[in-house]
Formats: structure tokens, sequence, C-alpha cells
């Protein structure tokens, strides 16, 4: 085949794809903001995406802080820079790592669920099911979770934060031989508001983004454990994906690069 | 009651698959009307684009008068049909009685009322209490069914749909579904329209059937009259179908 025909053939592929992904975002955002609302679903989204991420997302912020102050370290003791180690654990947390980390972690955990748990759905005739009985699916399936990923996603990444910069500081208090009153002393007068507000923002768009993810694959899985298996795998791969795409552009967006 | 009306509807999908080629078919008030037609042949396709599940190429579908295509009246066509789905369909995070009560909730109806209605249908189809907390999977195939009927018929449908109605019940479980079902249709005196591949439960629960073949409906009648009515593709699935009836009492 004609390879420049077959690169406008997948160029034109990933435009449609992408095309009916916003689609398929535009209206469960919609979807949310028209009644009826289903709460019990919402709060069992919250807990499903927020509340049960929570362990795997703080060991991995706690990690994370520990091994940013060590490296930090190891490489600013080279030109005796060492004492800035707390504050490049700061912003590299509450900037970057707090709200990149979460949101890969929590794409691996919940957009790999919902696409699953819709792809299932879809092949056992429920989401059919839903329409016969009344029930727009958006609202019902798609809503609660976009909801949930994005309100859930910050508070995750906020708690994330002060996880990741504790371990820090126990590592450096522990290992590293920063005193207590220094190490603290040090965050606290390098705190900038934006730093963490642009990465509680991040967040809730990762959050977004994630569900969208996990819901489109799993509505549009195809038929068969085949289908459904590849649903869970694009989901999380496109989902990881857009993370760092959006990343980039919000960095960008938010410290005027 | 009410009546369905199939006019030259067509379905065909993106891959260029032409399904079904051209229905036509009225269903009367409290008839009880069976399709009958080989596995692949469109049966659930038609069943999906009269719940406007699929979209139809071509043709139309009315309910009492009310288009299929009628967006404006989507809400009261909608509210005429319920469906008791081939897989049963039923919510896997919601207990039984939560299934049941579902349909009803989205009537508006208050939470006690919507219990009361979902415990007499689950009554009414011969299940207990000692089910309602459970879940789908910690059932039985049969229990499933009868959980899923009382879903279909607790929100007072119009026309009850019975897609595969007893697929992957043995003899005499699928015997006792049939009966609930005939019973059921009876008692609440509404227009029912099932699809089946299986002879016997179209002649236990058809006033008429279509057969469909191919994408087009070749015969509709009385089943009694399958068996000589002069169309070559039916009176030949009649004797097959018996013929594996037999085979299997052997």
């Amino acid at each position: 085949m004609n390879p420049i025909a077959t690169l406008g053939h997948y160029t034109l592929e990933t435009l449609r794809e992408i095309g009916r992904v916003a689609i398929f975002a535009a209206k469960g955002l919609k979807s949310c903001f028209v009644p009826p609302f289903f709460w019990r679903e919402i709060f069992r989204q919250i807990m499903q995406i927020g509340f049960y991420s929570l362990p795997i997302v703080g060991l991995t912020a706690f990690f994370a802080g520990v091994v940013i102050a060590l490296q930090t370290y190891v490489g600013f003791t080279r030109f005796n820079a060492e004492g800035a180690v707390a504050t490049v654990v700061l912003i590299t947390i509450t900037r970057e790592l707090g709200p990149v980390f979460a949101g890969l972690m929590v794409a691996g955990r919940v957009s790999s669920s919902i696409a699953a748990e819709l792809g299932a759905m879809k092949v056992s005739e429920q989401i059919d099911a839903l329409m016969t009985l009344r029930v727009d699916p958006y609202k019902f399936l798609v809503a609660p979770r976009i909801i949930a990923g994005t309100l859930m996603l910050p508070i995750l990444v906020l708690i994330c934060d002060i996880i990741g910069i504790m371990g820090g500081f126990l590592i450096s208090v522990t290992r590293l031989e920063f005193s207590i009153g220094t190490y603290l002393a040090q965050t606290m007068n390098n705190f900038v508001m934006m730093d963490l507000v642009s990465g509680l923002v991040k967040a809730a768009f990762f959050g977004f983004t994630l569900v969208v993810f996990g819901c489109y694959y799993g509505f549009n899985s195809e038929l068969g454990a085949r289908g459904v298996g590849n649903a869970t795998t694009n989901a999380v791969v496109f989902a990881c994906i857009c993370i760092f795409i959006l990343n980039s552009l919000l960095t960008a967006l938010f410290f005027g690069i | 009651m009410s009546n369905i009306v199939f006019d030259n509807v067509k379905k065909s999908f993106d891959s260029g698959l032409q399904v079904l080629r051209g229905i036509s078919l009225t269903v009367d008030k409290g008839e009880s009307h069976i399709i009958l037609g080989r596995s692949g042949c469109g049966k659930s396709v038609l069943l999906k684009c009269l719940l406007s599940i699929f979209e139809l190429t071509d043709g139309d579908i009315f309910v009492d008068g009310i288009s299929v295509k009628d967006k404006k009246r989507r809400g009261e066509y909608m509210r005429k049909f319920s469906i008791l789905f081939q897989g049963n369909a039923l919510f896997d995070s919601m207990t039984i009685l939560e299934n049941a009560m579902f349909g009803v909730k989205q009537l508006g109806k208050k939470n006690a009322e919507c219990k009361r209605i979902a415990v007499e249908k689950l009554e009414a189809v011969g299940l207990d209490e000692s089910v309602f907390d459970l879940y789908p999977a910690e059932i039985s195939g049969g229990m499933q069914k009868r959980a899923a009927l009382a879903r279909a018929i607790a929100i007072e449908p119009e026309i009850l749909l019975f897609d595969e109605p007893t697929s992957g019940l043995d003899p005499i479980t699928g015997g006792m579904i049939c009966n609930l079902l005939r019973d059921t249709v009876r008692k609440l005196n509404v227009t029912a329209l099932t699809i089946t591949h299986d002879l016997k439960v179209a002649e236990f629960l058809a006033d008429r059937a279509s057969v469909l073949n191919d994408g087009n409906i070749v015969w509709t009648g009385h089943t009694k009259d399958m068996k000589n009515c002069g169309n070559e593709f039916v009176e030949d699935f009649y004797r097959a179908s018996n013929v594996i009836l037999d085979n299997k009492l052997r």
C-alpha cells in the first residue's frame, strides 16, 4: 500500500476518533448540569474514584517525595546548594508530580475499571435496559463519574501534596541531617499559593479526562471478552497520554512560558 | 393496549451489512405476536429498531400512531414499552429489589410506593423476600428471568417485548417461564411481541406468528398453519424444529 495513503488514512482516522471523543465529552458534560441527578450514583462514584484511590495515590506521593529529596540532595551537593531541597520538594510536588502521579495512578485504577464495567454493561444489554426504562445512560452512567472524577481528583491531589511533602521532610530530617525547624521554615517561606492552585486545577482537568476516556471506551466497547479487554487497555493508554499533553499545555498556560 | 405498525423497515450497518430489507407488519392491540426466525436473521435488530436503540435506515415504525422518528413524542412513545431481554440485563450493582424498583422510581413515585409496587410484582412472578436483597449474580438463571420480568411489568407498560425468553434455561424452567409470561400477558391485558427461534415457545405463547428470513417477513399467520402454509422456508423451519425436538426426546 502507498505509504502516503496509509499515513493519510491513519491521520484521518485519528482525527475522527478525536472528534468522537470530543462529542462524547461534550454530551457527558452537558448531562452533568441537566436534571435528573442520580445522587446515590454520584456518591457511589465519589467513594469509588476518590476514597478508594487514596491509599495507592498516597503511597505513590510519599515515595515520590522521598526520591525527590534524595536525588535533589545528591545533585545539589555538587554545587553546595543542598539547602534548597525543601523548596525543590515543595515546588515539584505541588506543581507537577502531585497532580501527574495522582492522575496516572487514578487513570490506571479508575479508567480501566470504568471501561470494563461499562463494557460489560453494554455486552449484557444493561445500557439498552436503561434506555427502555426511560433513563438517559449519559445521566446515569457518565455524569456521576464525571462529577466524581472532576471533584475528587483535586482533593486527592491536595492530600497527595501533603503526603509527598511529608515524605521529603521525613527523609531529609532522618537521613540527610536537616533540622526540623529549618526544613519546615524553608517549606513555609517558599510556599506560593499559585503553585498549589495550578496543581489542583490540573487535577480537575485530569479527573475529567480520565473519566471521559473510561466511559467512552466502555460505551464503545466491541462485544465479547476481547472487546472489553481492548476497551480497558485503550482507556488507560489514551487517558495517560492525554494527561501528559494536558499537563504540558496547562503548565505553559499557568506559568506563561 | 397499543398496536404496532412496522412500515417497510430497513436497517443497514456502517459495515454495509443490510439486516432488515423492508419489514411490513401490524401487531394488533391486545395480540400476542411472535417473530420466529433462525439465529442471526435480524430478529433482535428489529426489536432494537422498535425500541429506537438503533436508528432506521428507511421506513418507519408506529405505536398507536406515534412514529419512532418523532423526537418530540419520544417520551410518550417509550413509555408504552417494557422489555424482557435475552440475557435479563439486570443491573449488577443493584439488588433484586432495587432492580425491580428502578423503573418505577423514574416515574417520579415516592420511595415507599416504589417499594410496595416492586415487592408486589416480585411476588407476582414467584419470588419471595429471601432473594430481595441478593444481587443478580447470586441467584439462578430462572430467578433472574423472573426478576427481570418483575422489573418489566412494574412500570405498567402497554406493550411487553420478550427477546428469546427461554434462552439459556433448562426445559423445565423454560416451561415455567413460558407459563408465567402467558399468564402475565393475559392478566395485564397488554400487547405482546416475542422474538424467538423456538417453535414450541411460539406455539405456546402466540396468537399469530411471523417468520423472518434474510431480512424479510416471509410468512404471517397462526402457528398451527405453519406446517402446510405453502412457503418452503417456513415448512422447512417447522420440520427442522420438530426433528430437533424429537431428537432431544430420544
